[in-house]
């Protein structure tokens, strides 16, 4: 290592043990900044796939406020997806080289959004329990230690606030409706609730980017530390919500201060990671169809700006001139 | 609960159905956009679309009675804000016709002092922006490249034949509709002549003359626009949501 | 079939009410000027934080490096006679 490499490292760890931000232009470990862009894309791809199982219901959301609210969240998530993406072009990669990284399944999105939504409670088991795990992941994200995606998150745990609680309120209206109203909520959190869990990531002896991530302050807390946070938190929403958590294991453990859960069934994670969930074609192939079939309008866009800008104006006028001139 | 209909209510049904069939289509586009921002901007202008038909619809009776427990022939709506919506290029022409309609319609209505002033003076805004989304893509589709110059001329073309009813008076409305109409034209042929593009030629009221959207007369996919909009709705009767 | 050209990056401000200053709030990609403003707009003040935007090419903006930051930042710490706590001024005296 150089000396200037060697003074550049040590003002970096120095300025993560100082819980100060590192800033774009500032120097990074390169692992640090690769680990950051996989990281931050995998987030933004998420955010920009889970559009497409909640964009499911908005044509046939039951009324019309269900209907505004749906329609905004997804909006959102559009949104959220455009904030990541920046703040990944933050760290000279570009948005067009990590979304071809998606649609060729070399980065990779929250299995989660793998899942179906079946019925129209499925969008209030999404909101409630998937925004809600995704929450409780964010919400330390807000503090990493790489200053762009800092922010990003904070203007996205804000933003996002509304959209747990609209899923809790929905399933709140089936579970309190009338009987087959009921038996679709709580059919929704049956099939939601593992899967949820399950976004926590793979538990912490057999995760293998936790350590490194922590001791920059990418992560904070560990995925069983976080994952035990959510479960205490929502059994009981549960309760109020009047439906079950379908978990035989689930019960207050006095001595731990938390809920004890059963197994999760980490051969399904790792099937559905793999590629061999319900909707991982599905999901990868509208997004590709979307892209390339927008391809003519974005180059039409970036046509019309070249024969605009004021420079080719310019240009343009120049050449009347000329021709003016010599005809 | 549906109050007593007023003299308003014909007029609130056409104004309040074209605001949510075109939701409702612009709805269909989301994560299918050609890209990110737009997957963003077509959901605002959905949204505000959504937002006005939920208060016109309210002047009438219960919006979601209105919405999901009407036949596709109480639906009041043009025929033009329920036309499938196409590529992209289909989407914006059609957004160009039916915002500068509305615009136009919704200044007259902010100007008057009929019972729709107050709705319209907040809506106007609203559909001024949606106007100039739609102008600033017709400019880049047409004097874009020639693929997007020929879809755009296409689309322009295709949907040319349900403009016509555009300006057929609606009862209730305090409209000078020939101001309406010339004001559109000239609007619209601006905007399609800095595009490079050509104003479509041929009867804008269809070669239809049996009616059109306003006397409930639709077209064939509205139908299942509807099926898919009702069906949840329908399928649980007298459930809250 | 994709896009060859990626629509250039912008960096928006955006001014939350009249009195304050633009203040940076992100990035976006645009093909031009015009969009780059209506897609901020979309993007940025949905929830009605704006009251006014600027949008820069990201290309445009020149900063200063991080390994300047010594020369640049730190003589402007040692002169602590600009700053008004700098003065000893006796009880009683007001107005100043």
């Amino acid at each position: 290592m150089s000396t200037v490499t060697a003074d550049h490292a040590a003002a970096f760890d120095a300025a993560v043990a100082a819980d100060e931000r590192v800033e774009p232009r500032d120097w990074m470990p390169d692992a640090y900044r690769a680990t950051l862009v996989r990281q931050i894309a995998q987030h933004a791809h998420s955010e920009i796939i889970g559009m497409q199982p909640e964009a499911n219901w908005i044509t046939r959301a039951p009324s019309l406020r269900r209907k505004a609210i749906l329609m905004a969240k997804v909006q959102d998530e559009a949104g959220h997806g455009l904030y990541l993406y920046s703040a990944a072009e933050t760290l000279g990669t570009s948005r067009d080289e990590l979304l071809d990284k998606l649609h060729s399944g070399r980065q990779k999105y929250s299995s989660i959004f793998n899942y179906p939504t079946l019925t129209w409670a499925d969008v209030g088991a999404i909101g409630w329990l998937v925004d809600g795990a995704a929450i409780t992941n964010q919400v330390p994200l807000c503090r990493c230690s790489y200053g762009p995606y800092a922010r990003a998150m904070v203007r996205i745990c804000k933003e996002e606030s509304f959209h747990q609680r609209q899923g809790y309120e929905a399933l709140l209206a089936l579970s309190r409706g009338t009987p087959a109203q009921h038996e679709m909520a709580q059919d929704a959190v049956n099939r939601w609730w593992w899967p949820s869990l399950m976004m926590f990531g793979p538990p912490d002896d057999e995760s293998s980017h936790s350590e490194q991530s922590m001791a920059w302050k990418i992560k904070r807390h560990s995925n069983d530390e976080l994952r035990q946070r959510f479960v205490d938190i929502c059994v009981p929403q549960a309760e109020s919500l009047g439906l079950t958590l379908p978990d035989a294991d689930l019960v207050w453990n006095d001595e731990r201060g938390h809920y004890d859960f059963g197994p999760i069934d980490w051969t399904e994670f790792w099937a559905v990671l793999k590629g061999n969930g319900p909707c991982n074609d599905q999901r990868i192939t509208q997004r590709r169809q979307a892209h390339d079939e927008g391809a003519w309008v974005r180059d039409a866009a970036a046509a019309y700006a070249a024969k605009h800008t004021p420079q080719a104006q310019q240009a343009q006028r120049a050449q009347q001139v000329r021709e003016e001139a010599t005809a | 609960m549906t109050q007593a209909p007023t003299v308003t209510a014909p007029a609130a049904l056409c104004l309040g159905d074209d605001a949510l069939v075109l939701a409702q289509r612009l709805g269909e586009w989301a994560g299918h956009a050609p890209v990110l921002e737009e997957d963003v901007a077509l959901a605002n202008i959905a949204l505000d679309l959504l937002g006005q038909a939920r208060v016109l619809l309210s002047l009438v009776g219960d919006e979601d009675e209105l919405a999901y427990l009407r036949e596709e022939r109480a639906f009041r709506n043009l025929q033009l804000v329920e036309q499938p919506n196409g590529d992209f290029a289909h989407t914006i022409a059609r957004q160009l016709y039916f915002s500068t309609y509305q615009r136009l319609l919704y200044q007259q209505l902010a100007n008057s002092s009929g019972p729709f002033a107050p709705l319209a003076a907040k809506a106007v805004k609203e559909v001024t922006y949606h106007q100039d989304h739609a102008e600033q893509w017709t400019l880049r589709l047409g004097d874009g490249t020639d693929e997007s110059h020929g879809r755009a001329q296409r689309s322009l073309d295709a949907l040319w034949r349900f403009t016509g009813e555009l300006f057929w008076p609606v009862d209730g409305l305090d409209i000078d509709w020939q101001a309406l109409e010339e004001g559109w034209r000239a609007s619209v042929t601006e905007v399609i002549g800095r595009a490079t593009l050509t104003v479509p030629e041929g009867p804008q009221s269809g070669a239809w003359s049996a009616g059109a959207g306003r006397q409930g007369l639709h077209t064939e996919s509205f139908g299942r626009m509807l099926a898919e909009m009702q069906h949840l709705h329908r399928s649980h009767p007298g459930a809250t949501w | 079939m994709s896009s060859s050209t990626e629509w250039p990056l912008w960096e928006v401000f955006v001014r939350s009410r009249r009195g304050l200053s633009h203040t940076h709030a992100g990035s976006l990609h645009a093909p031009d000027a015009e969009l780059a403003l209506r897609n901020a707009r979309d993007l940025y003040t949905r929830r009605g934080e704006g009251v006014s935007i600027w949008v820069v090419p990201s290309t445009s903006i020149t900063a200063s490096s991080p390994d300047e930051k010594d020369p640049f930042f730190e003589p402007a710490a040692d002169k602590p006679y600009r700053h008004p706590t700098f003065y000893e001024i006796p009880e009683g005296v007001k107005h100043l």
